[in-house]
């Protein structure tokens, strides 16, 4: 394609009128940069206003009763694609559960944030609603080793959950009303 | 040759330079500041010194007008490495800087920046040659850069050395002669007496047609000369990488970059000295030599003040206008200035002799 060159006029050769819109423009901008506001969000001290539903730093939540909800199952471990995720099960004599009619809890349960890449998978895949991506996306941290957070961190980090469902007070009821299996009294 | 006359030289040279070096470290801020208001940015706002920045409402202040980024800058240019590469020629890259920096601040030698302050002249060498001895320093300019370039042993920087060689050579040309017809009314050569021509029959920027086509030439050489944006061809990003410094790292670097505002400000003064009348202003009696102390120091605030404002001009400009294309750039320093500043020159001549 060829693109014809545009003939110029003897004003517009002479640059000024380009001249005086570059001014005219630049002029705009910097006065309204220096009586109004500049568009830069300064960031440590204003922050983004974070939608519904926004993705950040996955945590994992207690019940209200202050209990740990994970159970150990391993899927989001399974499931993280970046493998970030380390779970270490009680084994058979662990640590029981926080939880009444729990099977088990994690002994240990680490994120390594320098590997996340929030994707969500880890919440999608939980059967027991216990890890969620919560609001952090400025995670900091001196060493690579203090950016593996471990179950204590995510705990302290995650909060309480407060849902609808809850799923191991209706399964203790059944299992009471049945006296089907031996159930611990919470 | 006396000892007065060297210590008091001395005081000024030092006095000079240093206010020289502090008025380059902020028009670097300055730089970054309008730049940032023209793009609608804050500009560097955060560096603060523990202590002062811990003063009530002065402080913060301070902070945010980005006072202290100079300090901050300068540390970073002296703690980084100073890398040099190992395919450059030694010697001629680390001459390089140097030869780019000196011409700018020997410059400043016979600008008149004030008019006398007790019983001295506010002018470091009162020369009867003054305009020649700063159009023969300012071309030494392109010696930095070309040896920059060239030592850099590798190809952007050469084209970058290449480019501003016929650049300034050029532009110089035309800078020179638009000049003429100001000494042609003058009569002399030295720059003190230019300023007392300005103070006793105006300012040539409005004294005739022909004085004032020859400030807009001198303008846009100026920008020419001192590599400033609308023809920033020696160093221009996009095509260059950086130019004739992309090999350059740390205070080399920062030496260029030094050199580049010290020359911006010795052309704004010269500026000043050759059009707008130096240290005068035609009203209040402030257009004749100093009689107390406070007046030598009004002279030198109203030089500095105009040359500020020039400064400002160069700094806006940059972010103004889009880079020249390099045969443009040439073209217009051959084709369209070097005859108008000539035709100038007769224009006068006529003139004066018709006035005659």
């Amino acid at each position: 394609m060829l693109v014809k060159r545009a003939k110029l006029s003897w004003l517009e050769r002479l640059y000024f009128p380009a001249l005086l819109g570059g001014l005219k423009i630049t002029w705009r901008h910097f006065a309204r940069t220096l009586f109004k506001k500049a568009v830069t969000m300064e960031y440590p001290e204003q922050r983004h206003q974070l939608p519904a539903g926004y993705r950040g730093a996955p945590y994992l939540v207690k019940d209200p009763d202050g209990n740990t909800k994970c159970v150990s199952c391993q899927l989001c471990e399974f499931v993280c694609p970046p493998k970030a995720i380390k779970i270490i099960p009680p084994g058979p004599d662990g640590q029981p559960p926080d939880r009444a009619n729990a099977e088990k809890m994690p002994r240990e349960f680490e994120i390594n944030m320098l590997r996340c890449i929030f994707c969500g998978f880890c919440q999608e895949v939980c059967p027991e609603e216990a890890i969620f991506l919560k609001e952090d996306y400025s995670l900091v941290g001196l060493t690579r080793g203090e950016m593996i957070y471990n179950k204590e961190k995510l705990l302290q980090l995650g909060g309480t959950h407060h849902g609808p469902i809850k799923k191991w007070e209706q399964k203790l009821r059944e299992a009471r009303a049945q006296e089907a299996f031996p159930v611990k009294q919470g | 040759m006396d000892w007065d006359f060297i210590i008091i030289s001395s005081v000024k040279i030092v006095c000079a330079v240093v206010a020289l070096l502090t008025m380059v470290a902020y028009s670097v801020l300055v730089e970054r500041k309008v730049s940032a208001f023209i793009q609608d940015r804050v500009g560097p706002n955060r560096t603060a010194p523990p202590l002062v920045a811990a003063i009530p409402v002065i402080g913060p202040f301070l902070v945010r007008l980005g006072i202290f980024q100079p300090l901050a800058d300068g540390l970073k240019f002296i703690l980084k490495e100073d890398f040099t590469p190992s395919h450059v020629r030694k010697i001629y890259f680390w001459l390089a800087p140097a030869v780019a920096m000196v011409p700018a601040f020997l410059t400043i030698a016979v600008i008149p920046f004030g008019s006398t302050l007790g019983k001295q002249n506010m002018v470091i060498a009162d020369l009867n040659v003054g305009i020649l001895y700063s159009f023969g320093i300012v071309s030494l300019a392109v010696y930095g850069i070309v040896l920059a370039g060239w030592a850099s042993n590798s190809k952007y920087p050469f084209y970058g050395g290449i480019r501003s060689s016929a650049q300034m050579i050029s532009y110089e040309i035309a800078m020179g002669m638009s000049v003429v017809p100001v000494f042609m009314m003058v009569g002399h050569l030295n720059l003190s007496e230019v300023i007392q021509a300005q103070a006793d029959g105006g300012w040539f920027v409005w004294r005739s047609p022909m004085t004032f086509l020859s400030f807009v030439i001198f303008l846009i050489a100026a920008f020419a000369e001192t590599n400033r944006l609308p023809f920033d061809m020696p160093e221009c990003e996009t095509e260059l990488v950086g130019g004739y410094h992309t090999e350059y790292s740390s205070m080399k670097f920062a030496l260029f970059f030094l050199g580049e505002y010290a020359a911006m400000i010795a052309v704004s003064s010269l500026m000043v000295v050759l059009f707008f009348g130096g240290w005068t202003l035609p009203f209040f009696g402030l257009n004749q030599p100093a009689e107390s102390l406070g007046m030598g120091l009004l002279h030198i605030a109203i030089f500095l003040g105009k040359m500020l404002f020039f400064m400002v001009v160069f700094i806006w400009v940059r972010w103004m206008i889009p880079r020249f294309r390099y045969d443009q750039l040439m073209d217009m320093g051959w084709k369209r200035f070097v005859p108008l500043a000539l035709a100038n020159i007769v224009l006068t001549a006529v003139w004066m002799w018709w006035m005659a």
